[in-house]
């Protein structure tokens, strides 16, 4: 470990270490963020939801989008896999179909931080699987 | 650089590490592994959740999972459904006491909804023992910006605006304290964190040092640059060695980033900190007698004036603080004065963490405003009496506390208003009471604690304190009389009036309370020898009821003492002269024809 000198020292380091700390800073006011859910189970994975997932993370970290991932079960749309529910605050949730990795960087850039609609959302009458218990 | 989607939080806190919390760390850890998952999900110790009673805790982030009561072999599941699946693991959810339904955020816990976390900001939230999750929560910039651009009595300043008052019981305004300190003249001051916490069933002080040690570290160093001191002495009891082992590990790394040493920070301002053990009395937590005790001498407490702010430590002006109140500190100088005193009532600003215990569904620790009702505490938080009893009081403030009652729960917490109510904050302890605890027995319970704890200085509490349990003792066994109730009241008072230290002058306290809000209950045990709660052994009456006894004779065969008669087929009785009130009769009997009172 090297000595911190000064206060800007103090400061670049914090600058450096607060981005691993960022998914639980995240955590603790999900209200306030775009919330995207992943969906993951067996169907989800197969047909590559894990690389959505990553590509989702990553772009968010790099381009500091006040979004949070986290996954969720099968949604029930095993046609339309991988699938991702997006909630932006204050609106409903929407689930968009057939994401492949371009497709969750078009949702970023479009749909979440520019508002843009977006083709490929699935109708909203929808339950998850969750929440029909 | 791989980035980690998941965060596994488990907890390292001494009540979950006696559940095998650190095989449950390597489990997972070699379950991410097996799975290929290493750079999607990274495992994090963390210090104490709170909700100890339920642990060993795994909490997962960003979607705020909270798995409580975890084995080792639950792991790989976990791991299996939740990490790589999205799938929770529904059976380790926690579990409303009220609706029975499993809840999936812990942002949806009543135990959690009404907590403004302060002093415990980075428990259970960060590796206590990596210096660098503390800095990367603005660890140590407090004390950067302080040493760099303020002058002592600026930010002493700000401590007294921001109206902290000492957690460690008195509630003695911080800023005040501190300025004091810094205005005796002196070669040499110290800074003392009073870590003995010795009120029974409290454990803040160890779960904020266990969890979060750099924060109590740091405002030691704020401090010594407000009252000018170089040196901070931890006094800490020898039964907390996680405590102790994490502040050394903190203070290891702070010295090697150079933020406690020589110029730290090139501000010219040198700290440094040790650690000192105590042997565990109570009346070492009592700040003369902790000076007494680090100087080597008996720990024993000293007339005040001179307060330690004056002629403290080895005679020089020592600033003595608690646990909490330090925790405070650093949060206070990040956010402002004005952010923490918005919180709160009018004397009494933030927050307190208590540690609830008793008959309440949610034990654990939990860190409110002050200002909250009890009310909310114990039926929200806490999530109401167990097994749907009767609530019937609440203890605060350990042996030198009392008793609050159902008029009070409306009552906003804070220092002034737990007095006026014949209790008083002290460290932070809540046990709650229902309907099958006797108020005398809780007096008793307390009275043995500090006749046990007595150090023996002066007359009136090591004397009066003996008679007050031995009365206490005679009404639990029957054989009191109406007059000692009185005894007891002017007893307590002379007690009170005329013992040396905090620990004398509080101990009536427990007895005066109950007394005071369960009057007819005492009256009870002397006139009627009854114990209304049924918990005083010796005054319960055992008694058949003829209409549903079936005269199996189950009872006779079970009783000690040949007390029981009857034909076969035939209701039994009870002679009360030969019964020893055992309860074997009581636990054989197939028909509740045993009746108690
Ligand atoms: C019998 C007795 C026991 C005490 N035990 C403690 C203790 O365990 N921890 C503590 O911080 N203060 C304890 N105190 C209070 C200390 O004397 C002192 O007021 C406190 O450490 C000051 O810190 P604060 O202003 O930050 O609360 C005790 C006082 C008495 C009379
Ligand atoms: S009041 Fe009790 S603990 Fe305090 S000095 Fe007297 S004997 Fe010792
Ligand atoms: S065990 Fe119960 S039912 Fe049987 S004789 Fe005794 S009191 Fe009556
Ligand atoms: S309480 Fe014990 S001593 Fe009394 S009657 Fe029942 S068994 Fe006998
Ligand atoms: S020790 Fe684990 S929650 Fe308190």
């Amino acid at each position: 470990m090297n000595k911190i000198k000064s206060l800007d020292d103090l400061r670049k380091m914090k600058q450096n270490l607060e981005h691993e700390m960022n998914i639980r800073e995240k955590s603790n006011e999900p209200e306030s963020l775009v919330q995207i859910r992943v969906a993951m189970a067996t169907c989800g994975i197969a047909s590559g939801a894990r690389t959505v997932m990553n590509t989702l993370v990553e772009k968010i970290e790099k381009d500091k989008i006040p979004a949070v991932v986290t996954q969720g079960g099968c949604m029930g749309y095993c046609y339309a896999e991988p699938t991702i529910e997006v909630k932006v605050p204050g609106k409903d949730p929407v689930v968009f179909g057939n994401v492949d990795s371009q497709r969750a960087i078009d949702i970023l850039v479009k749909y979440v931080v520019n508002g843009e609609l977006l083709e490929g959302i699935i109708p909203t009458n929808y339950q998850t699987i969750n929440e029909k218990k | 650089m791989a980035q980690f989607k998941m965060h596994l939080l488990v907890c390292g806190g001494t009540g979950c590490r006696a559940s095998q919390s650190e095989i449950i760390v390597e489990n997972l850890k070699s379950e991410i592994k097996n799975l290929g998952l290493e750079n999607d999900a990274q495992v994090v110790i963390t210090g104490c959740f709170g909700f100890c009673e339920k642990g060993p805790i795994v909490k997962i982030v960003p979607d705020n999972t909270f798995y409580t009561q975890v084995k080792p072999e639950d792991c790989a599941e976990i791991v299996r459904e939740h990490i790589l699946k999205g799938r929770k693991v529904k059976r380790l959810l926690y579990e409303d006491p009220e609706t029975q339904k499993h809840i999936e955020d812990s942002k949806h816990m009543n135990f959690y909804q009404k907590q403004i976390r302060i002093a415990l900001r980075n428990c259970g939230f960060i590796d206590p023992e990596n210096i660098d999750e503390y800095i990367a929560r603005d660890g140590y910039a407090a004390l950067g910006n302080i040493i760099t651009g303020m002058s002592p009595q600026e930010a002493i300043d700000i401590m007294k605006k921001s109206g902290l008052r000492g957690r460690g019981g008195g509630g003695f305004p911080t800023g005040i304290k501190w300025e004091i300190a810094s205005k005796s003249k002196a070669d040499q001051k110290y800074v003392v964190c009073n870590a003995d916490e010795g009120d029974p069933g409290a454990f803040m002080d160890r779960s904020i040092l266990e969890g979060d040690p750099h924060s109590v570290i740091e405002a030691m160093a704020i401090c010594g640059y407000c009252i000018g001191a170089t040196k901070g002495i931890v006094y800490i009891r020898a039964e907390y060695p996680l405590a102790i082992k994490r502040l050394k590990i903190a203070a290891r790394q702070s010295r090697a980033y150079g933020l406690l040493g020589q110029d730290i920070l090139g501000s010219g301002f040198s700290f440094d900190i040790e650690l000192r053990y105590g042997a565990g009395a109570f009346v070492c937590g009592e700040e003369t007698a902790l000076i007494k005790s680090m100087e080597g001498l008996r720990g024993e407490p000293t007339v005040k004036p001179p307060f330690p702010a004056e002629k403290g430590y080895l005679g020089k002006p020592t600033n003595v603080n608690n646990v909490e109140t330090f925790a405070n500190v650093p949060a206070i100088f990040l956010k402002g004065a004005d952010w923490f005193s918005s919180i709160g009532t009018a004397k009494s600003k933030g927050t307190k963490v208590f540690a609830l215990a008793g008959k309440i569904n949610n034990v654990g620790l939990i860190e409110v405003p002050m200002g909250i009702t009890l009310r909310e505490v114990i039926f929200e938080i806490g999530g109401g009496i167990k097994d749907g009893k009767k609530f019937k009081a609440v203890q605060t403030g350990g042996p030198s506390g009392g008793c609050l009652t159902e008029k009070h729960l409306d009552t906003p917490i804070d220092f002034d208003n737990l007095i006026a109510a014949g209790s008083m904050m002290g460290s932070g302890g809540m046990i709650v009471m229902d309907e099958d605890d006797c108020m005398v027995s809780v007096a008793k319970f307390y009275l043995e604690f500090t006749v046990e704890e007595s150090c023996g200085k002066c007359a009136p509490c090591r004397i009066g304190n003996k008679r007050l349990h031995e009365i206490l003792e005679k009404i639990c066994s029957g054989k009191g009389v109406e007059a000692d109730i009185d005894y007891l009241k002017n007893l307590s008072r002379v007690i009170k009036d005329t013992a040396l230290c905090g620990l004398g002058q509080t101990s009536p306290n427990p007895v005066l309370s109950t007394i005071e809000h369960f009057h007819d209950e005492y009256l009870a045990h002397v006139k009627e020898r009854i114990c209304p709660a049924g918990s005083c052994k010796a005054l319960k009456l055992y008694t058949i009821l003829p209409d549903k006894c079936t005269g199996c004779t189950a009872c006779v065969r079970a009783c000690p003492v040949d007390a029981i008669t009857g034909e076969k087929r035939q209701a039994h009785v009870i002679d009360v002269n030969k019964c020893i009130r055992c309860g074997a009769c009581y636990e054989k009997c197939k028909f509740t024809a045993i009746h108690v009172q």
